[in-house]
């Protein structure tokens, strides 16, 4: 197989709050044989919140990033699922208007940058099935994740507006997706079926309104623990944050217990690929992780 | 190849007159390439269960009566075809109203709350228009063209249904209002603007409440893409100055400001900017992040390389205020 190679976003999150995830998509990477270029350079893709307040910023800040990845000529890959959106849709925003086009260079000419277009902007989960492929991951598999029942969450940014990442995610349905599945057995672990797999974890919220994501996140774990979910794995550390973090304060919210660990996707791929949970970062999770 | 499939409905039954709570009835039926939804429905009334009651009228999906969810994708019966359908769900459906906890028969569902969220942002034209014009009021078409899609919204509710916001927060205006207060916002005729703004600002009911998870735009049947107009919401309430100065505010402004200092993210920076003195209730959870290695220190905080390029361009680009 061709050696793969990307510039790789790490966004915000991974440099501070989740730096596990950093560490284990390195580790795994590594263990895969695919190199990763860090964009030191890049910025905050806004989150959607900058978006908010100043839209025609964000085109320019989003530009840049993927400037720093056409300069390298690599497609670029995102670890964060709003990053994903974020940047995928300032390429689509920039790739289909040129006049809006224009106006982002000309800002981005101050610096020396030009957009122009020719990079790729995919999540790793997608580059890893896609490039990769499955049956490669799987031929990897040192321990096999037999014993575990995985509930897959997959995040709103990766899936939705599924016209936004037509292609770029395998065209997955919103509405049923399955990459993240497909890769649960492809380690040999057992995929768990259960409603709120594709629904909202509530994280843009969760400074003003807390409850409202409070119940959003406790429903998709209450409904991974009925249907007897071991861990939860995710590809969007805010989805983490919100799933792992807040959980003694979603019991009471909701009013039930919840003792449920919310993994990484690089953190599920390493694991069943042989390497240490330190090595992973596991210990960096508020609910404990067992790793015997 | 056959053009006929068989295909299990799960069938969400209740009369909110005699029963307690509801149940399911399970339904056989062959269907053909040709059927939407609604022919399932209708064919099922006509010829297995007379009492079986769901809402139709134009069939062309434009009088918007006829949504339902069908394994919990909210649709117009009359524009689904039913071997999309299974082509995404297999052939075991479940058909539930709308909602289910607003149902009165079966698929029929009470909409009450829908239109007075809708009623609640003005939705129509405020403007002092002569009795008696001389000539017509004339639109041109980039004018009309701000409108984009959200003259196309035809009140289906498919959108309002899809949003998990209005399932744990009664007082949310859901996206169908918010497309409609976008809509007249973006009319130059209308003279409402800054009242429908400081409707839909309030935390609790207004757009700051969106959590962003895109299911109104996918469940549009019209393409309208609700969540895009409630982004130009937020950004109208800026333009206009009639955002409150809130946690919810302050957190869209913060990462302007956390941006042109470190190019990524200070993240606790960011919450204590928007949450003021109020930042003291995150410290338990800040504590339990901190013994596990999820805080960064001040004096650690990692920067973007090249941040002159960044400050320039923030300098340069942005013409927001607040």
């Amino acid at each position: 197989m061709e050696n793969l190679k990307y510039a790789l976003y790490t966004g915000c999150t991974a440099r501070e709050s989740t730096p596990e995830l950093l560490k284990s998509t390195l580790a795994v990477a590594k263990k895969l044989g695919i190199e990763l270029v860090l964009l030191d350079e890049a910025s905050c893709c806004g989150a959607s919140h900058l978006q908010d307040f100043d839209d025609f910023l964000s085109l320019v800040l989003n530009a840049r990033n993927i400037c720093y990845a056409e300069k390298l000529g690599l497609p670029m890959v995102t670890i964060c699922n709003t990053c994903q959106l974020n940047t995928a849709m300032t390429k689509k925003r920039l790739d289909e208007n040129p006049e809006l086009k224009a106006k982002v260079n000309e800002k981005l000419a101050e610096v020396g940058l030009e957009y122009k277009g020719t990079s790729e902007v995919r999540h790793f989960l997608y580059a890893l099935i896609d490039d990769y492929g499955l049956e490669n991951i799987s031929s990897k598999v040192e321990k096999p994740l037999s014993s575990l029942n995985i509930a897959a969450f997959y995040g709103c940014h990766n899936i939705r507006p599924s016209e936004l990442h037509d292609g770029s995610n395998l065209n997955e349905n919103p509405y049923k997706p399955t990459s993240l599945d497909r890769l649960i057995e492809a380690l040999e672990g057992n995929s768990v079926d259960y409603e709120h797999k594709n629904k909202c974890c509530g994280f843009h919220v969760d400074l003003q309104a807390p409850r409202t994501a409070n119940l959003l996140s406790g429903h998709a774990l209450l409904d991974a623990m009925d249907n007897n979910a071991d861990v939860m794995v995710t590809p969007c550390p805010l989805c983490h944050l919100n799933l792992d973090v807040k959980q003694k304060s979603i019991s009471k919210t909701v009013g039930r217990d919840i003792n449920l660990p919310v993994i990484h996707l690089p953190q599920m791929i390493g694991l069943a690929l042989g390497i240490s949970p330190s090595d992973l970062g596991l210990q960096h999770h508020v609910t404990e992780v067992a790793t015997s | 190849m056959s053009n006929t499939k068989k295909v299990t409905l799960n069938i969400f039954r209740f009369n909110s007159e005699t029963d307690y709570l509801p149940h399911y009835q399970k339904v056989e039926l062959e269907v053909s390439q040709e059927e939407v939804v609604l022919d399932l429905l209708n064919r099922i009334k006509w010829d297995i269960d007379g009492s079986f009651s769901y809402r139709r009228s134009c069939r062309h999906g434009i009088c918007g009566s006829c949504a339902v969810k069908v394994n919990n994708k909210t649709v117009l019966a009359c524009k689904e075809r039913v071997f999309d359908l299974i082509d995404i769900f297999g052939t075991d459906w479940t058909i539930d109203p709308s909602s289910k906890s607003r149902a009165i028969k079966d698929l029929v569902v009470d909409k009450k709350d829908f239109w007075e969220k809708y009623n609640a942002v003005t939705p129509y034209l405020v403007a002092d228009i002569d009795e008696h014009p001389e000539c017509e009021n004339i639109i041109l078409p980039e004018t009309a063209e701000k409108l984009e899609e959200a003259d196309y919204c035809i009140q289906c509710g498919c959108c309002y249904y899809a949003c998990p916001v209005i399932e744990v927060n009664e007082d949310y205006f859901g996206p169908a209002a918010f497309v409609k207060a976008y809509r007249f916002n973006a009319d130059v005729r209308d003279n409402a603007k800054i009242d429908r703004l400081k409707t839909v600002d309030p935390i609790g009911p207004g757009v700051w409440d969106c959590v962003k998870c895109f299911e109104c735009s996918e469940a549009c049947p019209k393409d309208i893409d609700p969540q895009s107009k409630i982004t130009k919401l937020h950004n109208q309430l800026f333009e206009e100055g009639v955002a409150e100065n809130n946690v919810a505010s302050r957190h869209a402004v913060g990462f302007k400001k956390s941006i042109e200092k470190h190019g990524i993210l200070d993240e606790g920076m960011l919450v204590a900017y928007s949450e003021g003195c109020a930042v003291v209730k995150h410290i338990p959870e800040a504590l339990e992040m901190f013994k596990k290695g999820k805080i960064v220190m001040p004096w650690n905080m990692p920067k973007s390389k090249n941040m002159d390029e960044i400050k320039k361009l923030v300098k340069i680009s942005s013409t927001a205020k607040f």
